[in-house]
């Protein structure tokens, strides 16, 4: 163990806790809106019970992510202070720009969506709803667009030598739109769409399991259900795109998620495999010629392998790029399978007269969420030994000043914290969703609460 | 007299800190406050005062890291990297605290709610002690090597200034945050209330008084600037008048006044912070040379002005619909189906 090790490990795993909750919070958003709208243009009472439910879930998971995404921008100073000193002219107005146009316009209208309720006017807030989602869109635009250059660094010049090194912004829009933003932005956008849509679908699929909400159930499942297969269907488009940069961009990478080592020979696409990095094999079911003619839409090109790369500069953990890529384009085939057959289905007029599927729509809630992990787990140690692609390495990334002892107090500290977080959540999540869209039991609750004998009244 | 970039994108960053004082800082202060109320009650509506704004006042602390980031880098690595055990507490109290606002409220159970109430306080307090805390050593001054890398050990944070800071910094948001409480609540709470801003502006009052003391007497680095250029005098004394101002409207239960007066103080006490540091950011304790400034920790000029040009379109709007937010929950509290 060593600093740097436990330092990735420790960033890894708070940005992995945190990750869990904005796709669904930027998912549900979509569905909101979609949820609020439908109420203003019918007036009808469902629309309005599933809205008030889906803003108590959608605050539960906000402040999580609040909480958890303070963390984040804390840990680049703290632990990656040498990376902090590197790229702050250019990551840091990425993040200062996401402070201020997304996040101030979530958190400052979600105060409204949530206790505004008798307040303003149903217009404003609907409009409210309008800008929490879009603020949440915003957050993942400057996220990714960080993340994005330092994948596919461009825009900037370096500066200086040794610790005193530091790229410096020449073309701000350049920066922005570096090769890989806009796709792995939309790869994430719609990730997080899928993962919003399926946790309304869970929940819903849920009470009609268990003959509850019916009407409401219904209707909210089909609204998730059409933001879920217009997703699944263009996450393949946006996954395409993608793996298309990374080969373009991230030779080393797209290799390591296919476990190609050859430097340059035609390769095969594994559907499933094992790959044994010592040996430089893959054994596996695969297409043969397969990522040739993925990328070129040539069964006869060859494409470059880990083996054209300096061993110091190849990510090492292949077999878990491998296995971290492929589950992810697994799941992504399957939410596709899964919500056409639903709309299916629907169009039949049987959506809901199959138990069986509504079962497995309970349990798929799980699905986006592996995968929007699995899919960044893929990128961010594919990328690696470098932090910054090609320019600084994550081994000369880490605070100098810091010592073993720190990391793991402050690592077994977050772990502690985030268990107790993350059971605190699955209970008020079940027990939201158990009280479900209808009824006041709450207040009745809290009528019962001040009746009893209280020694905390004086 | 024509400011550098980096001069100007100073002022944005302290800026951005003072508004996250003054926003966060009664919130805090409501919170350092929560076991002072008894009645269940009373303790809803003390939460719920602060209940639709705290999260858009935290925002503030979250773009002031990211304005760090951006625009002085250098000083964003070494002092997280410096403050790691206590930024880390921080953000775990800061999660605390944010689950014992959300989360209390939720069960019945006489236990729940009392455990989250006092997660609430301590979280509330350790923050606001933790925040004069880092204040405290920036006014002083770091052991900085050449390479911008703190040299000094975790215990060296807890030196009896720091501690005079961390505790003026408490009294100030308590005060701020007990004034928030009592425009936003009536009767009994309110009766109580009005009692508890008195004892608090005292206790703030005479932390203010013995810090500067201090101050004058140990730290002279921060006095100089006001030797030499005399004019500055005006920022302790406007300082003090605004002190004095909150006193008199709370003599004459003119709250909002009171209210004003002392997130004004708050961001003019940061504002002596930063004259008194100018051009310095963090002191080098080992060797002045050693200072990171303005000018050697800054962004290139080229990001510092696309930036300040998010600043401009980015500040205002984040000031419009931070007011309309607070205008729409304006006025006393009151309990319904929606509230915490």
């Amino acid at each position: 163990m060593n600093t740097e090790f436990l330092s990735r490990i420790q960033f890894a795993f708070t940005v992995a806790f945190h990750y869990i909750y904005p796709p669904l919070s930027i998912g549900l958003g979509v569905v909101l809106v979609i949820m609020e709208g439908m109420y203003l243009r019918t007036g009808l009472p469902i629309y309005e019970q599933m809205t008030r439910f889906w803003i108590k879930i959608f605050a539960l998971i906000f402040g999580i992510g609040v909480a958890t995404g303070i963390v984040m921008e804390f840990e680049f100073g703290t632990n990656w202070a040498v990376y902090s000193r590197y790229v702050g002219d250019v990551f840091g107005s990425a993040l200062a720009a996401e402070g201020i146009f997304a996040f101030a316009l979530e958190s400052g209208f979600l105060g409204i969506l949530l206790f505004g309720w008798n307040r303003v006017s149903s217009r404003v807030h609907f409009f409210a709803t309008l800008m929490v989602a879009l603020g949440s869109m915003f957050s993942a635009i400057w996220i990714v667009v960080a993340n994005s250059w330092q994948q596919t660094p461009a825009g900037f010049k370096i500066e200086g030598e040794g610790l005193k090194a530091r790229a410096v912004i020449t073309d701000f829009w350049a920066m922005v739109f570096n090769p890989s933003s806009v796709d792995r932005l939309s790869h994430v956008l719609i990730g997080s769409f899928l993962a919003g849509s399926f946790l309304v679908l869970s929940v819903n699929a849920y009470y009609l399991i268990r003959n509850k909400h019916v009407e409401i159930a219904r209707a909210g499942f089909k609204i998730a259900l059409v933001v879920a297969t217009v997703a699944s269907l263009m996450q393949l488009f946006t996954g395409h795109r993608s793996a298309d940069g990374v080969a373009k961009n991230q030779p080393a990478k797209l290799a390591a998620f296919e476990g190609h080592f050859p430097a340059s020979e035609v390769a095969d696409m594994y559907i499933m495999g094992w790959v044994d990095v010592k040996k430089e094999t893959v054994t596996g079911l695969k297409i043969p010629k397969g990522l040739s003619f993925l990328l070129y839409q040539d069964i006869q090109k060859p494409v470059i392998g880990l083996r054209a790369f300096k061993e110091e500069d190849r990510p090492h953990a292949v077999n878990f790029v491998f296995q971290t890529y492929h589950i992810m384009v697994a799941i992504g085939m399957s939410l596709i399978g899964l919500t056409l057959l639903a709309s299916f289905l629907w169009w039949k007029g049987k959506l809901f007269e199959q138990k069986w599927l509504l079962q497995l729509f309970a349990w798929a809630v799980l699905l986006p969420q592996i995968a929007n992990q699995v899919g960044w787990y893929s990128a961010e140690v594919g990328r690696q030994p470098w932090v910054v692609y090609g320019l600084l390495r994550t081994s000369h990334a880490l605070s100098s000043a810091l010592r073993e002892e720190q990391i793991w107090f402050s690592l077994i500290l977050f772990t502690f914290v985030y268990v107790l977080l993350f059971c605190l959540f699955l209970y008020l999540l079940n027990k939201k969703i158990k009280h479900g869209p209808e009824g006041h039991y709450e207040e009745e609750e809290e009528e019962a609460f001040s009746k009893r004998e209280n020694p905390l009244l004086d | 007299m024509t400011l550098s970039l980096s001069t100007w994108w100073f002022l944005v960053v302290g800026a951005v800190f003072s508004g996250y004082a003054i926003l966060d800082g009664f919130d805090l202060g409501a919170g350092a406050l929560h076991l002072f109320f008894k009645k269940e009650e009373s303790r809803r509506i003390a939460l719920n005062a602060i209940g639709p704004v705290w999260d858009g006042n935290e925002v503030w602390l979250v773009i002031g890291g990211g304005a760090l980031f951006a625009g002085f880098p250098v000083v964003y690595a070494t002092v997280f990297s410096a403050f790691y055990e206590l930024f880390m507490l921080f953000l775990v109290m800061l999660i605390f605290r944010a689950i014992s606002i959300e989360f209390r409220s939720k069960e019945a159970m006489l236990w729940w709610r009392k455990m989250w109430d006092i997660a609430y306080c301590v979280s509330s307090t350790l923050i606001a002690l933790s925040l004069g805390l880092v204040l405290g050593n920036i006014i002083q001054g770091l052991p900085i090597d050449k390479n911008y890398e703190y040299r000094g050990t975790l215990l060296d944070f807890f030196n009896p200034y720091a501690i005079l800071i961390a505790v003026t910094t408490l009294a100030l948001f308590m005060m701020h945050g007990a004034i928030y409480l009592v425009m936003k609540t009536e009767n009994r709470l309110y009766a109580k209330l009005t009692i508890l801003v008195k004892n608090t502006t005292i206790f703030f009052v005479l932390m203010f008084a013995l810090t500067t003391l201090v101050t004058l007497l140990f730290v002279p680095h921060m006095v100089s600037r006001y030797k030499e250029t005399p004019y500055m005098f005006a920022v302790p004394l406007i300082a003090m008048l605004g002190v004095a101002n909150i006193t008199r409207s709370i003599t004459r239960r003119r709250y909002r006044s009171a209210f004003l007066s002392s997130a004004g103080v708050t961001a003019i006490l940061m504002l002596l912070v930063a004259v008194g540091l100018y051009p310095n950011i963090v002191l080098s304790t080992i060797d002045p040379s050693m200072n990171i400034t303005v000018f050697n920790g800054s962004s290139s000029d080229k990001s510092l002005g696309i930036m300040l040009g998010f600043a401009i379109v980015g500040v205002p709007l984040v000031a419009a619909y931070t007011s309309f937010v607070f205008w729409t929950f304006r006025g006393k509290v009151q309990l319904d189906e929606t509230s915490y």
